[in-house]
């Protein structure tokens, strides 16, 4: 299953460090990665592919959500579906 | 492959601009739970409901979670109770809601539609017991929600029926009087009433409908306010375009919450309701959208024509969006439940005769609305009925939702909690209409109902 990340947040060291390890220790594979600095504010998106971790989409989404809490910033994980269903025809 | 600025005005919109999936409603036909008594049909309503829906709720949830997209209510609809058998007296009824009340309790959802008849032709024997059953029905009940249909385009106005809704709303504001009539909430009078509207207090499971179905109805008003936010000094056709562009992304979210939810719970599909449902919260408003295109308050003169351009292009953005559009789709303009609305109320710009003119042109009709506690049952007949005339000659559904509770004056407040908000209490026509409302039997349904 493919989903969304996206970090917001006041930019610090250690933010992409941070969540790629949760990502990693969970075999979660980044398939691409965009990062920006948006009216002063860190924003990451991510493109990331679940299909060969073995925890399931909530229990990575809760380590995530948790470690973005730890960095002080945002972190929302989707399905990329809600995406492509809004902006794509 | 999905751009970064798409993918971050999506959150924007779930973050700040209370972008949601108001509801999941899930209608189950209770047409095979009549048995030879009381105490059975009231056993298989219960196990019925409770086995179709035993994963609603926690399905709902995992969606939320996995899509990040709030999913405010799961609910269910039912047939309408008042063709259960046995019922040979109000009681009988009564225990068909309790037994529902259960079932809601049992299953997590916070409302369950379908304590309701449709009468608007005339009633048969047990359809009155129903109606004078239902004051009982709110009173013992906190998740029941009831309906009557008391016209329709193809049948006129069943009279009798809107005086004896009249009577019934009263006995309920004075049933629940301690709790801010909050009976009378849960209760709406209608006029082309839909089969597989999701939203409350009016949904009910209709006898067209199949065994199962979800329905799935999609809000977002503050949505719609950000985006006109971007056309200060557009023309009418820029700001059509723009809300129409809006309710499609909005429409689109609720037909994939609608299809995974269809999917994981293995029950078919029905229709995305595509309306703009406000809530009392800050910035999810529908009279605030009125206002950011150029009203100083909602309920000045342009409104209703302000009104008609959000409820058309609503529809029409949403129309392409979803594989069936049907509940009733367009713009809701309930008093209480909308923070835009409690204002112009309260500071005397929105009248309830304006109200009345703008349920011409949105998609339902004159929804939580608190009236003087003093207000005669024959009065509340009459403004039922002028509802029900804009709905059965312009062949669009209309509702009343009153709440006369005891003891309260134009002026005062009502306070219901939660999504149903408070309300100001306003001013109704003193002059009498009892006359009129007692006459009895049915206004002809007008000429254009012969279409065939």
């Amino acid at each position: 299953m493919k989903a969304v990340l996206t970090v917001i947040g006041n930019d610090s060291v250690g933010i992409i460090a941070g969540i790629s390890s949760v990502l990693a220790n969970d075999n979660v594979n980044i398939i691409d990665i965009n990062q920006t600095i948006m009216s002063g504010m860190f924003t990451m998106v991510m493109i990331i592919e679940m299909n060969e971790s073995e925890s399931d989409f909530s229990t990575i989404n809760d380590k995530l959500v948790k470690k973005g809490k730890e960095l002080g910033v945002q972190v929302i994980v989707t399905r990329e579906e809600i995406y492509k269903s809004m902006h794509r025809i | 492959m999905i751009k970064t600025s798409e993918i971050l005005a999506t959150i924007k919109m779930i973050q700040q601009e209370n972008l949601d999936i108001r509801t999941i409603t899930m209608g189950i036909s209770l047409l095979d739970c009549s048995s030879e008594s009381v105490e059975e049909t009231s056993r298989r309503i219960y196990e019925k409901v409770t086995s179709k829906a035993e994963r609603l709720v926690e399905t709902g949830e995992a969606i939320s979670k996995e899509f990040g997209i709030p999913i405010i209510n799961k609910r269910i609809s039912v047939t309408p109770v008042s063709m259960l058998s046995p019922a040979n007296k109000k009681e009988d009824f009564v225990e068909y809601a309790k037994a529902l009340e259960k079932a809601a309790l049992k299953t997590g959802v916070n409302f369950i539609g379908g304590y309701s008849a449709l009468v608007q032709k005339g009633f048969t024997e047990k359809d009155k017991i129903f109606l004078e059953s239902i004051p009982y029905a709110l009173k013992e009940t906190t998740r029941v929600c009831s309906s009557v249909n008391v016209g329709s385009t193809k049948a006129g106005i069943n009279m009798d029926a809107v005086y004896e809704v009249g009577k019934l709303i009263k006995k309920t504001a004075e049933l629940t009087k301690e709790n801010g009539a909050i009976g009378c909430a849960k209760f709406v009078a209608f006029c082309n009433a839909v089969e597989d509207n999701p939203f409350m207090a009016g949904a009910f499971h209709g006898v067209s409908e199949p065994e199962c179905v979800i329905n799935v109805g999609v809000s977002g008003p503050g949505v719609v306010k950000h985006e006109l936010e971007k056309h200060k000094d557009g023309d009418f056709m820029e700001i059509a375009e723009a809300i129409k562009k809006t309710a499609f992304k909005i429409t689109r979210m609720g037909q994939l919450v609608a299809n995974e939810a269809s999917s994981r719970l293995g029950v078919p599909f029905g229709i995305v309701d595509l309306s703009l449902a406000p809530t009392p919260e800050v910035g999810d408003s529908v009279a605030y959208i009125l206002e950011e295109m150029g009203l100083e308050k909602c309920g000045t003169h342009g409104t209703t024509a302000a009104l008609a351009l959000l409820n058309d292009a609503v529809k029409k953005g949403g129309v392409m969006a979803s594989s069936s559009v049907g509940g009733l789709s367009g713009a809701f303009i309930p008093v209480s439940e909308d923070a835009g609305m409690i204002n112009a109320a309260k500071c005397g710009a929105l009248s309830l005769d304006k109200l009345e003119a703008m349920t011409c042109v949105c998609s339902v009709g004159l929804d939580m609305i608190a009236i003087p506690g003093n207000t005669s049952a024959e009065t509340i007949s009459a403004i039922i009925a002028d509802e029900a005339a804009i709905g059965m000659i312009n062949q669009k559904t209309t509702a009343v939702r009153l709440i006369p509770a005891p003891g309260t004056k134009e002026g005062d407040f009502v306070e219901f909690g939660g999504l149903l908000g408070y309300a100001p209490v306003m001013k109704v026509n003193e002059n009498k209409s009892d006359i009129f409302v007692k006459r009895g039997g049915r206004i002809p349904a007008p000429i254009h109902s012969l279409k065939n």
